[in-house]
């Protein structure tokens, strides 16, 4: 499969078994070439990266194109279910799936930690392979530096992508409207807690695992069916609560969750009060959030829960007239209580 | 979640619901203190209020750690790390309560301080195990449930040898508060709050038992009905308080006997005995100097005293001067009686400690029960 060049033919191949990133790898040199071919070509290669152009070069179908990058310093680098490859394919692949978009090619830049095992690296760099065969993306374009030890933390990754939006397609933020249902795609939390319990040394009789995949094959199929969805975002740093906050803001309307309605893991919701945390403010790597009008919401539920990423998709609440932009939910209990955006970040309880 | 799920259950909160609003006598008002943080936060959080009648009102009440602490207490943390590089370790909610001039712990970390937050004093005690070339000070905070935990870490200090281990302690005393609260005491701030019962407090009484609430009815004539921290738990006993005040009576009842028994936990309660003894006096903010509530090191555990170690000549502790935490606290004032309450202080950009810790009552009124407020007021956030 390593395609190795003259120049580089009397070079031992990479020890993956023992061998450590060092400073030659980033330098521009032989090593960094042989690290290019041997690690990343190897798995990731395709007609376009094989180029080995600075630029990729490739024609998209016609249609309106979305971009995103985004940048990934997940710890720890693996976590039940997951790591750091596979999520920065899931995530560039899902932000451009939630401006509703087929999403195309990826470009991915590793900035790497000397002393960072090779044979971790090759783990990471499969799985963002096997997460862009299953998204049925290409990542046509790569960079990779080198820092010196204690400067980075291991790895961090940069995936940013391109996709195309079909004719007839209109989701924003900003088009959620009162009386429009609101819908998740499936349980909460659970990326968030696999990571925490991983972080934290918490073991549980049942292993959380993360929730990250891709979701654009959902997209797609929710789409087919109505394609007047609204508002499609991916509740990720921040959880649903603060997924919704910024969508009742950009649409200057306010939403109301039930209770009752959200579905979330009971090992999630243990882990959850065990760790002072709410679900609704907790990470999901493979879960959405759509927004459409009431009268198709039981049409769009029945096509989520046929697809096997939205088995457990619920109608979670509706969008409200309020100027003052508030979301609030109606508590299993009976009452009704706001969910405000976080301040800061989540904090442990002390008594 | 077997044994949780059960006290937050729908149909028991609205058959609880109608048994208070059957109980409560519609001629008169019913003001209740609930004395912890955290019945504060079940309330505001699961919408009881809702459940309840209006002339039933719940004030909340002081038992929120990091909101009692004194200015001058936070301006010492600040000072330990900053002036004295020691590795300061803190439960994270206390990292942005604010000090004087608008400093705070996580603002010192930003400018280089050593501070780390810790889930437990175990966390603090293994930090200064690994680095013996560097002095750990714990900010112990907390009522009589998170007290013990301090007793065996210094305990474990002592017989470990550690000698980069000290403790500030700023461990403090519920019935205290209490008697402060219903101006029991000469030297504070008398609280001048009409009071009919307090929901009593959940994890403080699994410690210290029901015994010594006693003191309240016996000498204030006021009911005390001691509750969990689940939102049923807390219907439930707002319910037996009522009953008490109608029939006149004012008795300790245990709502929360899954958990808490007469005597309580005996084996924490001499641990704490061991390692600490009364302070003679403590600066509460909001309740002024209280006598005898709080807790200090005993004389053979002076050598974990970082008060001792590291002794700190600061100027007093300036409040922001419009905050109303000290009102709020003594229960005379509601979060939204407070000029700067939601412009400028919110959970975001924080003036006054109740607004900081998620068991505060501002924070609680302002992240849970805001969208109540009149629908013309700006939102800030």
């Amino acid at each position: 499969m390593t395609i190795l060049r003259p120049g580089l033919s009397n070079t031992r191949p990479l020890d993956l078994a023992r061998g450590k990133v060092d400073l030659s790898h980033g330098a521009g040199g032989r090593a960094m070439t042989q690290l290019i071919e041997e690690m990343f070509f190897a798995s990731l290669g395709n007609e376009v990266l094989n180029r080995e152009h600075d630029a990729a070069l490739f024609t998209l179908p016609p249609g309106r194109v979305v971009m995103s990058t985004d940048s990934f310093v997940i710890s720890p680098l693996f976590f039940p279910g997951g790591n750091i490859g596979s999520l920065a394919v899931h995530g560039t692949v899902n932000d451009l799936a939630m401006g509703g978009g087929v999403p195309k090619y990826l470009t991915a830049a590793f900035i790497l930690e000397e002393g960072f095992a090779l044979s971790d690296l090759a783990l990471i760099v499969q799985a963002m392979a096997v997460a862009a065969a299953e998204a049925g993306v290409a990542i046509v374009s790569g960079d990779t530096k080198v820092v010196e030890r204690g400067k980075g933390d291991g790895i961090f990754i940069n995936t940013a992508g391109v996709g195309v939006v079909p004719d007839g397609v209109e989701i924003g933020g900003e088009r959620a409207r009162p009386g429009d249902a609101v819908l998740v795609s499936g349980t909460l939390g659970d990326h968030g807690v696999a990571v925490m319990s991983r972080r934290e040394n918490l073991t549980f009789s049942t292993e959380i695992l993360s929730d990250s995949r891709s979701l654009n094959d959902l997209v797609a199929d929710m789409l087919a069916v109505v394609p007047g969805i609204r508002v499609l975002r991916d509740p990720t740093r921040g959880g649903l609560g603060a997924t919704l906050n910024e969508i009742a803001r950009q649409s200057g309307v306010g939403i109301e969750l039930n209770e009752t309605s959200l579905p979330i893991r009971p090992e999630v919701r243990s882990a959850c009060e065990l760790l002072g945390l709410d679900p609704l403010y907790v990470a999901n790597e493979g879960k959405l959030i759509a927004i459409c009008p009431a009268d198709q919401a039981e049409t769009l539920l029945a096509a989520m829960r046929t697809h096997p990423k939205g088995r457990d998709a619920a109608i979670v609440g509706q969008v409200l007239e309020d100027k003052r932009c508030f979301v609030r939910m109606k508590t299993g209990l009976g009452g009704t209580r706001m969910v405000d955006w976080m301040a800061g970040e989540q904090l442990p309880r002390i008594c | 979640m077997k044994y949780i799920e059960e006290f937050r259950d729908p149909a028991l909160a609205r058959k609880l619901a109608d048994a208070i609003r059957t109980a409560a006598d519609p001629n008169r008002i019913y003001r209740f203190m609930e004395f912890c943080g955290g019945h504060t936060h079940a309330i505001a959080r699961y919408g009881v209020e809702d459940l309840l009648p209006s002339n039933i009102r719940m004030i909340h009440g002081p038992g929120c750690p990091v909101c009692v602490l004194p200015v001058a207490r936070v301006d010492e943390a600040i000072a330990l790390a900053s002036e004295h590089d020691v590795t300061l370790c803190t439960y994270a909610d206390l990292m942005r309560v604010p000090g004087s001039k608008f400093d705070s712990l996580i603002k010192a970390r930003a400018r280089g301080a050593d501070i780390r937050m810790v889930y437990s004093v175990t966390d603090a005690l293994n930090i200064a195990a690994a680095n013996p070339d560097r002095q750990v000070v714990f900010f112990a905070i907390g009522f009589e449930t998170t007290t013990p935990p301090t007793a065996v870490a210094v305990k474990q200090a002592a017989a470990r040898g550690l000698t980069n281990f000290t403790i500030h302690c700023n461990h403090v005393l519920t019935p205290a508060a209490m008697r402060a609260i219903l101006g029991g005491h000469e030297n504070g701030k008398a609280a001048n709050v009409v009071l009919d019962g307090f929901v009593g407090p959940a994890h403080v009484s699994a410690v210290i038992g029901t015994a010594p609430y006693h003191e309240f009815t016996r000498d204030y004539a006021k009911p005390v009905v001691i509750a969990g921290f689940e939102p049923l738990d807390v219907m439930q006993a707002i319910l037996q308080l009522v009953r008490q005040v109608n029939d006149g009576r004012a008795e300790v009842e245990n709502e929360y006997t899954r958990a808490v028994t007469p005597s309580g936990n005996l084996k924490a309660q001499a641990l704490v005995a061991e390692v600490f003894e009364l302070r003679d006096r403590f600066d509460w903010r909001g309740l002024g100097t209280v006598p005898d509530s709080a807790l200090q090191l005993r004389p053979a555990f002076t050598a974990f005293d970082a008060e001792r170690r590291f002794p700190m000549d600061l100027p007093a502790g300036r409040e922001n001067k419009a905050c109303a935490c000290g009102d709020i606290l003594r229960g005379e004032k509601s979060p939204t009686d407070c000029p700067i309450y939601g412009n400028p202080c919110t959970p975001e950009n924080p003036l006054g400690a109740c607004m900081v810790s998620s068991e505060g009552a501002c924070a609680a009124h302002w992240t849970y029960g805001r969208f109540r407020e009149a629908e013309t007021q700006k939102e800030t956030a």
